[in-house]
């Protein structure tokens, strides 16, 4: 056998024979979240995503950088101009009402933002404790939260929202129509949660974490949260734009807001009367709210990608 | 483990093949990998044979291009990976330049394959004899309903598996790992390959489990005159195994020979370093003299290590720190319904463990050895008996006193890449046991992080960075520094190396015992690796379902195992079965 297998040594120069296992730093931290940007970073759609986010929230917050017109005010409206074209100073021409549509959409812009941030954050107050809560602490916790959240699940969140509206008709306002639809959408955004964290307690730094001497609530704050949160975050972003959307058809209903708040929906809904002859007071608005929502969606579905490691180390 | 009795027919005909010419020929073999940060090169200029009948292995740590290579020769290789030089004859014919159709007609008939996982490579939702008529049929081995049947029962019983016939109906899931592994095996020789490759076949399975599977393959093979390519991270078993071990390192050879020959008279450093790292060859010369000359730049020598370790802990050996009496933990599964049923995990288990000495719980999985573990670290309620660690009942502590025992005893778990927060930066981690029990101020804490990286031997510029940049070695590491932080009397090591290579595992191991010495420390060393046991450990318990079945001194034990368990154990080592009279 000794002629077809020769003993055979490599030339030791040839091989690497640096010390085991020596750390190798490469020049630039990396991080879930630095990772996430750098990744984020390389992608044109979101700039763009992320320009029209910058502008919508610069309009709701100084309007009056982006129109001269204050559409509030009594003498806004010029009947005359009834469904006017555009003209100088009034680039997307008038409402029925001679008001100016641009400067209608400006202002509205703020009431659609607002309604989107204040039902995400009731979202994700009631959504991640209850999720985090019942994923850590299973048995009868578990069970409990979960058959409550079930049962908002069940309810068609816009249903439910609809009939909140209704019933609460004389308080028609921005606070009433988030509570209304966030107070109905977090079982979806708690069931996500409850999954990542059921996936994250059963890690070793959990277990490291107790036997170190945390106490459970510690262990959930400081541990299994950090690493369960990402998820919801991209989720978060997606019920943004749901919840804009929402609330421009509760208006269009009108059960949502009262028509002396400017939105989006209001708008609609009041152009939808002559959109047979002058569509252009419908489309404008209409317009505005897809862009929005096509923005965080873009977004919400980018951070969803960038801050999953598997799903980069696929593309 | 009485499913797993061998009732073995063989009625293959075997190969009549010129022994002189070889099956395989290798040659100049480039395999590279394209990425996003370019072209990976993982395997760079291999060459070898391999001749009919003949069982070669191939020896690396991860990383090495072993299994890459492996794959290479059934042109197996992943989508983003090519074969970019040199060339592979199959019975003189280039695989490069065989089509689809023929290549498919290469794989079953010429080479069949073992895959490492026994657990994912059935398909959980068809049949087992689905699975195997499956293969059957594509390997066009028989025709017709009746016909293919009785040949599947037929593969099922060379594999092994008595009541062929029945099990054939079964699903995977109702198959223990080793009789997954028989049945991949099974098919894997279905078609009575010339060649058959296995790829770690047995790195899932337990130990026991892992030498009648080997003593399977070698079985069938030997009586079939069909070459094995056994593809391996264990240098003792590949030596026990095949006739010729290839090395590679870094998508290279670096030695290669008959397996006598690279074991006895090693001649490249690399070689050299890993036969001295690897336990299940250093557990073989610790009772024989080790050998003090010849030693190179970085070897760590497992077996020496070993020796200066038990010397210091017999010297400095101190009273009972931790204490288990009668413990019992008993789970109750859910059945369906209201049912539910009792399993009794761990039994009425009693041992000492004493200071600064090492103490072993071996056993293979489900023995009940973790949960042992994880009711001495105080994550799992014992069902009843009593706990003792430096005085204190853990069993019966709360709050205050449970968090003060705790600051005395601390866990390194087994994955490294699961034990660490991955948000955290390492100074942080290291820092938390320190921040929780409100040790010293931020200033001094830093401090105390940097002094524990470097007991470890890890650089301090790494406290700022995040686990993702570390390797599972210095992973483990600073699981280590953790658990040290608070100074503990007592280190739970669940599995602490068994997920690490061959040369990394050796140097947690030295750094481990260092440490021992060092600090004084008191480990419990849960493994299912008596060759591990071996190199660290002063006194073993041996646990088989629940029950401490022996337990005593290391050395005796190994000596003289007074249990048929222990002994099947034992004789699972690879390479125990080796003559070391050099």
């Amino acid at each position: 056998m000794s002629d077809k297998n020769p003993h055979y040594v490599a030339p030791i120069e040839e091989s690497d024979q640096t010390e085991i296992d020596q750390v190798k730093l490469s020049e630039r931290k990396s991080t879930l979240w630095l990772d996430a940007w750098r990744d984020l970073r390389r992608r044109p759609l979101f700039y763009v995503a992320l320009v029209i986010v910058i502008f919508i929230v610069a309009m709701s917050v100084f309007p009056s950088w982006f129109t001269d017109i204050d559409p509030y005010a009594t003498d806004s409206a010029d009947l005359s101009k009834s469904n006017g074209p555009a003209e100088p100073g009034h680039p997307l021409g008038f409402t029925r009402q001679g008001q100016d549509i641009w400067a209608r959409i400006v202002y509205g812009a703020s009431t659609s933002l607002s309604v989107g941030l204040i039902t995400v954050a009731i979202t994700a107050i009631l959504g991640v404790p209850m999720g985090a809560i019942a994923g850590f602490f299973g048995g009868w916790v578990d069970s409990l939260l979960s058959r409550i959240g079930d049962i908002f699940f069940s309810l068609p969140y816009f249903l439910a929202a609809v009939v909140v509206m209704t019933v609460l008709s004389d308080y028609r306002n921005v606070w009433v129509i988030s509570v209304a639809i966030g107070g109905f959408a977090w079982a979806t955004l708690a069931r996500i949660v409850r999954a990542e964290v059921l996936q994250v307690k059963q890690q070793e730094y959990v277990q490291a974490s107790t036997s170190l001497g945390r106490s459970r609530m510690g262990t959930l704050i400081n541990h299994v949260l950090p690493n369960s949160i990402t998820p919801a975050i991209a989720y978060l972003t997606l019920a943004l734009g749901a919840a804009i959307v929402a609330e421009a058809t509760l208006s269009f209903l009108g059960i949502g807001l009262p028509n002396s708040i400017m939105s989006w929906g209001n708008e609609i809904s009041q152009a939808s009367i002559t959109v047979r002859t002058d569509p252009l007071p419908l489309i404008y608005p209409s317009l505005a709210l897809i862009i929005t929502v096509l923005a965080f969606t873009i977004l919400g579905e980018l951070l969803r990608d960038a801050l999953d490691p598997k799903a980069r180390a696929r593309r | 483990m009485t499913t797993d009795v061998i009732t073995t027919s063989i009625d293959e005909q075997p190969h009549e093949l010129d022994p002189n010419k070889p099956l395989v020929q290798v040659k100049d073999l480039e395999v590279s990998f394209r990425t996003q940060g370019g072209d990976v090169h993982a395997v760079r200029g291999v060459n070898f044979d391999i001749y009919p009948g003949e069982t070669v292995a191939i020896v690396g740590e991860s990383g090495s291009g072993k299994s890459t290579t492996a794959t290479a020769l059934m042109n197996l290789l992943p989508g983003n990976g090519r074969i970019s030089g040199g060339q592979v004859l199959i019975e003189d014919k280039d695989i490069s330049k065989l089509g689809q159709r023929q290549m498919a007609a290469v794989r079953g008939h010429v080479i069949g394959y073992v895959p490492q996982d026994p657990m994912s490579n059935l398909n959980p939702v068809w049949s087992v004899g689905f699975q195997v008529r499956e293969a059957i049929k594509a390997n066009g081995l028989a025709k017709g309903r009746k016909e293919v049947e009785a040949r599947a029962i037929e593969v099922l019983q060379q594999a092994g598996l008595s009541d062929a016939e029945r099990r054939m109906k079964q699903f995977p899931h109702q198959f223990s790992g080793g009789m997954r592994q028989r049945v991949l095996i099974g098919i894997g020789l279905g078609a009575n390959p010339k060649l058959l490759i296995a790829d770690e076949p047995t790195s899932a399975l337990d130990v026991t489990v892992q030498k009648t599977i080997l003593d399977h393959i070698e079985n069938l093979t030997r009586a079939r005159n069909t070459a094995v390519l056994l593809i391996t991270h264990d240098l003792g078993l590949a030596a026990e195994r095949a006739s010729k071990v290839i090395v590679m390192h870094q998508g290279k050879i670096v030695e290669a020979g008959p397996s006598r020959a690279i074991l006895t008279d090693p001649q490249h450093p690399y070689t050299r370093r890993l036969l001295a790292a690897a336990p299940s060859i250093a557990s073989q010369r610790i009772g024989a003299t080790v050998s003090e000359d010849a030693k190179d730049e970085g070897v760590i020598e497992l077996a020496s290590i070993a020796k200066d370790r038990h010397e210091e802990a017999e010297a400095h050996a101190g009273g009972a720190v931790v204490k288990v009496e009668d413990l019992t933990k008993v789970f109750s599964i859910r059945r369906g319904g209201f049912k539910s049923e009792d399993l009794t995990a761990v039994d009425n288990v009693s041992f000492e463990v004493h200071k600064g000495t090492t103490m072993a719980l071996v056993g293979e999985s489900g023995s009940g050895k973790t949960t042992v573990a994880r009711m001495i670290l105080g994550l799992e309620t014992p069902t009843s008996g009593e706990i003792t660690v430096g005085g204190t009942r853990l069993d019966k502590a709360q709050g205050k006193e449970l968090f003060d025992v705790r600051r005395r005893m601390q866990p390194v778990f087994q994955d490294p890449y699961a034990s660490l927060d991955p948000q955290r930066s390492i100074g942080a981690i290291i820092g938390e046991p320190l921040k929780v029990h409100k040790v010293g101020d931020a200033k001094s804490r830093t401090a105390r992080v940097e002094e524990l990286l470097d007991q470890v031997s890890l650089p301090g510029a790494i406290a700022h960075r995040y686990p993702n940049e570390l390797s599972g070695g210095q992973r483990q590491r600073v699981a280590i520094a953790r658990a040290l932080a608070l100074k503990p009397e007592v280190v739970v090591l669940d599995e602490a190396v068994s997920a690490l290579d061959v040369l990394v595992q050796a140097q947690v191991l030295q750094l481990l015992a260092d440490l021992q010495t060092e600090l004084g420390l008191t480990y419990l060393f849960i493994t299912h690796d008596l060759a591990v046991v071996r190199v660290i450990a002063d006194e073993v318990a041996v646990m088989e379902q629940g029950k401490i079945v022996e337990a005593g001194a290391t050395d005796e034990v190994f000596a003289n195992p007074q249990q048929a368990y222990t002994q099947r154990l034992l004789d699972a080592i690879p390479g125990s079965g080796l003559d070391w009279a050099v």
